[in-house]
């Protein structure tokens, strides 16, 4: 009996002892990590940090419901141009991805943008703002299945580099933070949605085409 | 079609794909007559580089015939070509100050993401090196679908031989642009990390941009000999003490421009190696980086450190005091390859800059996967494999 019972009770003993280390160890870690954090945190302390020069989407926190995002690209094309692309809303699917349908009715545009999970999500905006060469703004009505504002801003970039395009979006998630979590796990995120639309506005207006890996017609 | 595709860690096989069509504008469709191996192809053999998925087509040295032309293409059918392994767009910012391997445009939209994830901002497309840089199907196969085909590729003179041209594709320029990127004086001692194809290459633009001395550093008594023969001294760092060595031959000064042509996956059993391998097999780590190390411990102070060398990932136990208590320059970059094709295709003319010597192997296609291989784990005998798609296997 004792030949089976004694390696067992030495198993425990082991494992105890193994336990106890273990533990000791990542307390020790535990503590000096807190320490560290205790000590950065306690240096250099300020206390009201006054608002900055940076875009305010690009800020660290957001307040309220609804989320800030945007994106600017250089696009090395005249001005005028370029606001004459983006005003004649018929031509924005050739570089929006999500968008499948763009209808302009009078003073309304409805926009139809495939959403996470396969469900096309409607949009019906008016303009809010035109300003010639420089600016165009609009916000979504009552028809929308989604609030949101946006706009588009054009401005010279220094030493002939073209011009500055910001597209700044403000939306307020279906879902909430989860249905923003989800979005993103699903590739259809306003801001990655918007970094790669503006990528293919450039793309389009600077090169003549948009640029695919696609070895095949099929599959570009 | 057939072509070399990667299907994981040391699995590279010739598979039978779909041809290539015209897809954009600016496109053409190229019938290879030869594409080599390249060291940093080695890297995606190795799956030390992210961003690969299994049928990537790859090969980024290649040239050939163009066969189908795009409505905004300017080559022309029938016309002999080698093609950059960067692909750039011509137009944006960064193409027209020829930094082409940083081009705005050729890295399809949704494949910037990652590049930028990884390096704060996304660069140009290369020919099957993963789809950090694009994921465009390579040029180790029968035919390659050639974007923005206008900036790109270089008509060749008929009665040039490929081999002589081929490495303008990538080695070449490469080679050159460590060279310039080391900023030599006339007369100055440049230091040379890799007797690959590569280092090889920067011995001789370094020589040719007046260097005074070129000292190779390496392990392989084929590669040291290939060095010498194009006038560098050389050091095999398993006999030799490098930074005692170069100090001593540079009148205890330390070379004035030191080039790494090694890159990610360097060797010699070095502690800092082993700990950047065990790193890499656990995936925590892309680097490994004794050579850059050694090299800035060895540059003079006050000099220049050039990286040709490829690098994707992070890097710890770098020697950043030695550089900045030095206060060393570092230059670095994916090669601008348009920027260098025609100068370097007249010094080939004109037999100032010999480039067929280090060719050791020519395969047909079909037998790349042997050609991996070999380059990988026979490098003293195996110094540039060119596979040669339109031949027969013995």
């Amino acid at each position: 009996m004792s030949r089976y019972h004694l390696p067992q009770h030495r198993n425990a003993a082991s494992r105890n002892s193994g336990l106890f280390w273990l533990a000791g160890g990542l307390g020790a870690l535990i503590g000096i990590a807190a320490l560290t954090a205790y000590q950065v945190r306690g240096r250099n302390r300020v206390e009201y940090r006054p608002p900055d020069d940076a875009p305010i989407r690009t800020s660290r926190r957001q307040e309220g419901r609804r989320t800030a995002t945007g994106r600017t690209v250089t696009i090395d094309r005249p001005r005028s141009e370029l606001y004459a692309f983006w005003r004649d809303f018929s031509n924005l699917p050739q570089v929006m991805e999500n968008v499948r349908s763009i209808d302009v009715n009078g003073g309304l545009t409805r926009w139809t943008i495939a959403g996470p999970a396969g469900q096309d999500v409607t949009l019906v905006t008016a303009l809010a703002e035109e300003r010639e060469g420089e600016r165009i703004a609009w916000a979504s009505t009552q028809g929308s299945d989604m609030e949101h504002r946006g706009c588009v801003t054009f401005r010279d970039a220094p030493a002939g580099r073209g011009t500055e395009v910001t597209l700044d979006l403000e939306y307020v998630a279906p879902g909430g933070e989860l249905g923003r979590w989800v979005a993103k796990a699903l590739q259809a995120e306003p801001h990655l949605q918007a970094r790669r639309d503006l990528k293919r506005l450039k793309m389009l207006l600077e090169t003549g085409e948009i640029a695919t890996n696609a070895n095949r017609r099929s599959a570009a | 079609m057939r072509a070399l595709t990667w299907h994981g860690r040391h699995d590279v096989r010739v598979d039978t794909v779909p041809d290539p069509e015209i897809v954009n504008p600016r496109d053409a469709i190229i019938e290879v007559t030869s594409t080599a191996i390249c060291g940093s192809d080695l890297h995606l053999y190795d799956g030390v580089i992210p961003g690969m998925l299994s049928g990537d087509i790859l090969g980024h040295e290649f040239m050939g015939r163009v066969v189908e032309v795009g409505p905004k293409s300017t080559l022309k059918k029938g016309q002999r070509v080698v093609v950059p392994f960067t692909i750039s767009c011509g137009s944006c910012f960064f193409c027209k100050n020829t930094l082409y391997s940083a081009c705005d445009n050729t890295n399809p939209a949704e494949k910037q993401d990652m590049t930028e994830a990884l390096y704060g901002h996304s660069v140009s497309s290369l020919f099957g090196y993963s789809h950090l840089t694009g994921g465009y199907p390579g040029g180790q196969a029968e035919y390659v679908r050639v974007p923005f085909s206008d900036v790109g590729p270089i008509v060749i003179p008929e009665g040039m031989e490929d081999d002589d041209v081929l490495f303008l594709s990538d080695i070449l320029p490469t080679g050159w642009q460590g060279a310039e990127n080391a900023d030599i004086k006339a007369g100055d001692t440049v230091a040379v990390w890799g007797c690959g194809p590569v280092g090889l290459f920067a011995v001789q633009s370094a020589l040719a941009m007046g260097a005074g001395r070129v000292i190779a550093i390496d392990e392989f008594p084929n590669r040291l000999a290939l060095a010498k023969s194009k006038g560098a001294e050389v050091i095999d760092f398993k006999r030799t003490n490098v930074l005692e060595a170069l100090t001593e031959m540079s009148g205890g000064m330390g070379p004035d421009a030191v080039i790494d042509a090694v890159g990610m996956e360097s060797h010699g059993f070095a502690p800092d190696t082993v700990m950047d391998n065990i790193k890499q097999n656990i995936g925590i780590g892309a680097d490994s980086a004794h050579a850059l190390r050694e090299a800035i411990m060895c540059v003079r102070k006050g000099g220049t450190v050039s990286i040709p060398g490829v690098y994707g990932g992070m890097l710890d136990k770098f020697p950043l005091g030695a550089l900045m208590e030095k206060g060393v320059q570092v230059r670095s970059g994916q090669t601008h390859v348009q920027r260098y094709l025609p100068e370097l295709l007249r010094r080939i003319g004109d037999g100032e800059l010999d480039t067929q010597y280090m060719i050791s192997h020519r395969l047909p296609l079909e037998q790349a996967a042997k050609g991996y291989e070999n380059f990988r784990y026979n490098q003293n005998d195996w110094t540039k494999v060119v596979l040669k798609p339109g031949t027969q296997a013995n």
